[in-house]
């Protein structure tokens, strides 16, 4: 009985390595919202969509939206892990711990986490630079703030969020010294609601150019109503609001999606914590309004120019927090490591982070 | 703070408060006539998705406020056929029925996320609205605001001060009796129960075409289980209702509010403020027992079969 089943397993994986020449690479994809959020699920989504059209039927995708953080999101995993994909993409932090489990288990499929911190054999993870994005809002905002205040809508207060918040502060106060900015959190990331709640609160306390780290496009049209600007989060969201729209700062995922692709494919693929931003292509500006003074539009495509050619690194020293301590020396440049460990305000914001 | 800010703070609370007011005026209405349905979301959400598609759909907003009122009431139709006629658990088919409107809607919806419409524009009511303070407060909001205005002050007249009101209140306090001479218990139940579901669709359409003009899944986020508690809060009087939806309102704004002015209190404690006020609320007035069944009508959650008088 045993050497039967041993034969047919010797079989299959014969069959198997046989298959694997004209087979297409199975990619799977873990969604955390639905892909009709128009901000991150769907920006993963579309970079799925890109992978498919660059190597036409040498991929096959699937993707599960809607999958909550936790015991769920293990059980979506192993399915997709069992169901033959090769590579597996889960793109958001909360299926850290589920990813590194199922990999586990899994030692020949490739996953790839977005946005978190742990690595393994057959995991690696990739992360935005989402702080250069927002160097160039905050630039932009304080530049179009007539009440030397911007309004910031947080999220969590993880470190990736409070990292943009310093970057938007700093260039806002690199040419607005009278520039202030007000937090608020809504301990979501996808909330209309709420979202628009605070917008709201925000412009009710003189708020004129609203930031949201937070995913739906509920606090543009809140601004579009009263008339003030607002910045786009994730994706192009100009259709929301066509005045108020400043510009956006949109999350590319294809050209990571092909080139690990393309490394799972030649095996070339090793685990590794990847950062990227501008000169990536993997975020991008888009959508900058007409409707903006000359000198802001100029001063967005300046600054934004600097950041991808790495003329301008926003944690770049001098950086005293907000209580007066030294934390980035003078001339040195956060590494990444240090940059996924921010939990300080830089000078100047009147707030504390919150715990 | 100044008063503008407070001016504005009172405004979005009202503007907070009303999708409470919908649907706790519709939930004051069937509990008087002694059904509890605890299926306020789920009758909500079936109104904020259909009242969005159809909306979406058709362009008109109008249309998209009758929609949501037919759904919310062929949701408690489904909801009073199973009580009141089967004599099913109230308590449990409520919660049947949020648990299948929440599922619904986010079937239904799916392919509509992320899309926007144009909502309501506020309507200033001409010299109303210029009165300093009030006027910015009451009178610069949305037609659905205006209709919940209406809809209280007809309530607080219809349930205290004429022959329907009587009518739906001795069916809610004793449906034998009310049976005995002559009243229709289960047509004045049904009645009841239908209206409830309208205005749960309507505060659903409020949810999906006034306050964030987009379909989300789960977006009326709880605030079906805050209008139970507020119809106790406002110990089933018409009137305090609306009171309550306000300060209710302002609870759940607030914490955003004092944290754009720099208060370091812990967001999510301050978030909280909403939920533990009714958790207080529900303590004051049960802590008076006999007061709490002075005030519930007498039938609550009983279900009531005229071929089996007792």
């Amino acid at each position: 009985m045993k050497f039967k089943s041993l034969l047919v397993g010797l079989g299959l994986l014969a069959g198997a390595n046989a298959a694997l020449a004209e087979d297409p690479l199975k990619v799977g994809f873990v969604y955390v919202g639905p892909v009709g959020d128009l901000g991150w699920s769907y920006e993963h989504d579309l970079g799925r969509k890109g992978l498919e059209e660059y190597f036409g039927d040498k991929v096959e995708t699937t993707f599960v939206e809607n999958v909550p953080e936790g015991a769920d999101a293990e059980r979506v995993i192993t399915q997709l892990a069992k169901a033959g994909n090769d590579l597996i993409f889960t793109t958001s932090f909360g299926f850290m711990n589920p990813t590194i489990k199922v990999a586990k288990r899994f030692p020949n499929v490739t996953f790839e986490h977005a946005t978190g911190y742990k690595l393994s054999k057959n995991v690696g993870t990739y992360v935005l630079r989402t702080y250069e994005g927002r160097y160039v809002s905050g630039t932009a905002a304080g530049m179009m703030t007539k009440t030397d205040t911007i309004g910031y809508i947080g999220s969590f207060p993880i470190p990736e969020v409070i990292r943009d918040i310093n970057s938007t502060f700093m260039a806002a106060k690199s040419v607005n010294p009278n520039v202030k900015m007000k937090i608020v959190w809504v301990n979501s990331w996808y909330d209309p609601g709420k979202e628009t709640d605070a917008a709201n609160a925000l412009m009710d306390q003189g708020v004129d150019v609203l930031i949201q780290h937070t995913d739906s496009p509920a606090p543009l049209i809140a601004a579009e109503k009263r008339g003030l600007r607002a910045i786009g989060q994730a994706s192009d969201m100009s259709q929301f609001a066509p005045e108020a729209h400043m510009f956006s700062v949109r999350d590319n995922w294809t050209p990571y999606y092909i080139n690990i692709a393309k490394n799972v494919m030649d095996k070339t693929w090793e685990p590794k914590d990847y950062w990227g931003g501008f000169a990536d292509e993997i975020l991008t500006i888009e959508s900058i309004n007409p409707n903006l003074p000359e000198a802001v539009k100029a001063k967005i495509s300046s600054t934004f120019a600097a950041i991808k050619s790495g003329e301008l690194k926003p944690f770049t020293g001098p950086i005293k927090d907000n209580k007066g301590n030294l934390v980035v020396k003078a001339g040195h440049s956060m590494t990444d490591v240090e940059l996924a460990q921010v939990n300080w305000y830089v000078e100047g914001i009147t707030d504390e982070v919150p715990h | 703070m100044d008063a503008d800010l407070i001016v504005q703070i009172l405004f979005a609370a009202i503007k907070t408060g009303t999708p409470l007011l919908f649907i706790a005026l519709g939930e004051v209405i069937c509990e008087k006539s002694g059904v509890l349905n605890l299926g306020q979301e789920g009758m909500m959400l079936m109104g904020a998705v259909v009242g969005f598609l159809a909306a979406y759909g058709s362009g008109n907003m109008g249309f998209g406020i009758i929609a949501a009122m037919v759904m919310g009431s062929i949701m408690s139709l489904i909801f009073a056929v199973l009580v009141l006629h089967i004599g099913a658990n109230q308590v449990a088919t409520g919660l049947a029925l949020t648990i299948f409107g929440t599922g619904l809607s986010a079937f239904i919806g799916a392919d509509f996320v992320g899309q926007t419409i144009q909502g309501f524009q506020p309507i200033a009511i001409p010299l109303l609205s210029d009165i300093p303070y009030v006027g910015q407060i009451l009178f610069s909001h949305d037609i659905l605001v205006y209709f919940s205005f209406f809809m209280t002050a007809l309530l607080v007249y219809v349930v205290n001060k004429t022959r329907i009101g009587l009518t739906l209140k001795a069916v809610g306090e004793n449906p034998h009796a009310a049976n005995a001479i002559g009243i229709k218990v289960l047509r004045v139940r049904y009645l009841a129960v239908m209206f409830g579901g309208a205005m749960a669709g309507t505060a659903g359409a409020y949810m999906s075409l006034v306050y964030t003009p987009m379909w989300v899944e789960g977006m009326t986020a709880g605030r079906g289980w805050i209008a139970l508690a507020l119809v106790v809060f406002a110990s089933w009087r018409v009137g305090r209702i609306m009171l309550g939806a306000y300060l209710f309102g302002l609870a759940s704004i607030m914490h955003l509010v004092l944290q754009g002015l720099g208060w370091s209190i812990s967001p999510n404690l301050l978030a909280m403020l909403p939920y533990v006020a009714t958790v207080v609320v529900m303590v004051i007035i049960g802590a008076d027992h006999f007061k709490e069944k002075l005030l519930a009508p007498r039938s609550l959650g009983k279900p009531f079969d005229p071929r089996n008088m007792a």
